[in-house]
């Protein structure tokens, strides 16, 4: 018996029990939207996270001083010392799976340009920051080496500083060259940043301005010049592949020892390792994910079951039919596959309209709960693929239990 | 006689029912010639209906031979006596047994179906015996929308189909008022005339008459086996007048 042949008796079948079908349906259509809705809704949750570590830099850490707390008390006045931009160099020399560590400081103030001024965060760098952070520039060009000894007056800017002082239309490389004035500093613009967008708590990352560390610590912060070299944050981008609590723990016991902290004594410093932290919340949204897959699968296979019985019935309703066709030749093997064609056209078919079910409840949950979510390929793969198997795995009881039947018995059923 | 169609030799069909086995056929040796047209007679649980199942292939014997057109079945497995009904022998039942929501023509290529007929083929000769029982109007009809007699006529047309050695007919005017049931008969007459062998299993004496020979069973054994006395002189008239209205309603 061919194929098609077999396939339009199913269809007919179908055809013959519409309400039944399409109610028998349901199930499986419930059942793959929602496994559908649920991974959009997962994915979208993981998309997010993955653009917050984009947007952070891959594989960073940030080391800040200051002393851990312990049991609720602190270390002792005086016991904890400042990072240097020696220790960075240090960490950049010495822990082989470092890429960079970038030393920086933070500082604010007023910025004017022409007629117009911003206040805005000002930090001073070294051109590893902008490695760290993987942040490239549209326009200009980063520091210079003698910029960076000499605390050169020259900026590079963030793309929200620049807006706010050259209007929202600016041209960047119309920029390079200008000269604006930090807290009465002049600097001239070197360099323009490309758009990084929001931080993971929120924050504007453009709204800043970049100038050589030098610069900022000798003529703006007005700190004391030389000496130690203070810095108030390290970045440190370890090297794709490398295993960043081997790194941290290397970097942890050079600075322990650059530090002179005593053992068992408190770190004089904090690391942070953003990145773990994200993939952390990655990772926990990846199972989100997974969960309410699952979640929605115990409908799919309740769809499954709901084909199961009524195939169970359709069989017992039939068994006259099956008896006939086997009177005129039909062979175990042809009824066999002609009851689990007709399931799996059920499941598939269902499996279909919830697929476009899934789409429209996908973007409407994305549109009426601000939700963001993705709709993968593979997810559609999936929910075709199970609601197959459910039919195939549900409809294979009742289709084997009609194969089984003695021809005569079947004919004679009442 | 090896050239008989059907042969069986010491047919035993054994039933376990609780703790008693019912021995529904014990011991029964019939050979029946190709293009006759047997009566198979006897009260209920006389194993009438169990002897039928055995030679149309629907059952295996608990012991015995049988051979038919030569192929011993006695000892073959599901899928093989799937394929030798499917090819020498055609089905009536007394229900008719016809697909429900299914036209007439598909009804009839059924078999051709699961002998694997391709397309073209399996309409013409649906077609064929179709107008062969005189229902060529007919092929579209759905079995509700036909009456009992042309029901039963597409279900001799589906048994013609695969143009089987045997034709066998299970109380085929059970369900049928006893005109229709003369119509019905003496179609299967004039099939038998056109060479074809005809098993039929009746409790009616009427219908038994159309047979050429009669075989007569009880406690699952033939106790009688004979010809049939005349061929009947009325049951030939009737068949006659009937065959005359059906021409007439066919036309």
């Amino acid at each position: 018996m061919s194929p098609l042949a077999i396939l339009r008796i199913a269809l007919n079948a179908l055809r013959v029990n519409k309400l039944r079908s399409t109610l028998t349906m349901l199930g499986i259509i419930i059942g793959v939207a929602a496994v559908i809705i649920m991974i959009a809704i997962g994915n979208g949750a993981q998309a997010r996270v993955e653009e917050q570590i984009k947007s952070l830099g891959a594989n960073l850490m940030i080391i800040i001083p200051g002393a851990t707390l312990s049991g609720g008390a602190r270390g002792a006045a005086g016991s904890q010392q400042t990072l240097t931009e020696d220790d960075a160099a240090a960490i950049a020399r010495e822990v082989p799976e470092v890429q960079v560590a970038a030393p920086s400081q933070r500082s604010s103030g007023q910025v004017v340009a022409g007629n117009s001024n911003w206040s805005t965060t000002l930090q001073g760098v070294t051109n590893d920051y902008f490695e760290a952070r993987e942040w490239p520039l549209v326009a200009g060009r980063l520091f210079e080496p003698p910029e960076l000894q000499t605390a050169g007056k020259v900026a590079i800017i963030g793309h929200s500083t620049a807006k706010q002082l050259f209007g929202e239309s600016y041209e960047p490389a119309a920029l390079i060259g200008q000269t604006i004035r930090v807290r009465q500093v002049p600097a001239v613009i070197v360099g323009v940043l490309d758009k990084k967008g929001q931080s993971m708590i929120g924050q504007d990352q453009d709204d800043v301005l970049f100038l050589p560390l030098a610069t900022l610590r000798n003529r703006i912060s007005g700190q004391t010049q030389g000496k130690q070299r203070r810095v108030g944050l390290i970045s440190v981008k370890t090297r794709e592949g490398q295993s960043m609590s081997e790194a941290e723990d290397k970097i942890r016991a050079l600075l322990r020892q650059r530090h002179r902290v005593q053992p068992g004594a408190d770190d004089s410093f904090t690391v942070r390792n953003l990145t773990e932290i994200l993939q952390a919340q990655e990772e926990s949204s990846k199972i989100m994910t997974l969960l309410l897959a699952a979640v929605a699968s115990v409908s799919l296979v309740v769809g499954g079951i709901g084909i199961m019985n009524i195939m169970l019935v359709s069989v017992t309703e039939r068994t006259r039919e099956i008896g006939l066709r086997m009177a005129v030749g039909a062979r175990g093997r042809d009824i066999l596959l002609q009851f689990l064609v007709e399931a799996v056209t059920l499941s598939l078919i269902g499996g279909l309209i919830g697929i476009v079910l899934g789409f429209g409840g996908s973007s409407a949950v994305g549109k009426f709960a601000g939700w963001r979510v993705e709709i993968e390929a593979a997810s559609i793969v999936l929910a075709v693929g199970f609601s197959a198997a459910v039919g195939i795995f549900f409809g294979f009881y009742p289709a084997r239990k009609a194969a089984g039947l003695r021809p005569i018995e079947a004919l004679r059923y009442e | 006689m090896s050239e008989a169609l059907i042969q069986t030799r010491d047919l035993v069909k054994q039933y376990q029912m609780g703790d008693t086995i019912v021995h529904a056929l014990d011991g029964v040796s019939v050979n029946i010639n190709a293009g006759e047209f047997v009566a198979v007679m006897g009260p209920s649980g006389s194993g009438k209906s169990t002897f039928m199942n055995l030679i149309g292939c629907l059952d295996a014997p608990t012991a015995g031979e049988y051979i038919l057109a030569g192929e011993n079945v006695a000892g073959m497995a599901g899928d093989a006596l799937a394929a030798i009904r499917n090819k020498r022998i055609g089905f009536v039942f007394q229900q008719f047994n016809l697909l429900p929501r299914t036209s007439a023509q598909e009804n009839v290529e059924l078999p051709l179906l699961y002998a694997g007929t391709p397309k073209l083929e399996r309409r013409a000769r649906a077609a064929k015996r179709l107008a062969q029982v005189g229902l060529a109007q007919r092929t579209d009809h759905h079995p509700a929308q036909l009456s009992g007699g042309q029901q039963q006529r597409v279900a001799i047309a589906r048994a013609l189909v695969n143009d089987p050695v045997l034709i066998l007919a299970d109380e085929p005017t059970g369900a049928l008022d006893s005109r229709t049931s003369l119509e019905v008969m003496a179609l299967l007459q004039q099939l038998n005339r056109e060479g074809i062998t005809i098993v039929v299993v009746t409790h009616e004496h009427d219908v038994a008459n159309f047979a050429k020979r009669i075989i007569l069973f009880r406690d699952g054994k033939v106790v009688e086996d004979h010809p049939n006395a005349a061929v009947d002189a009325q049951a030939l008239m009737q068949a006659a007048a009937v065959t005359n209205t059906s021409a007439e309603v066919s036309a």
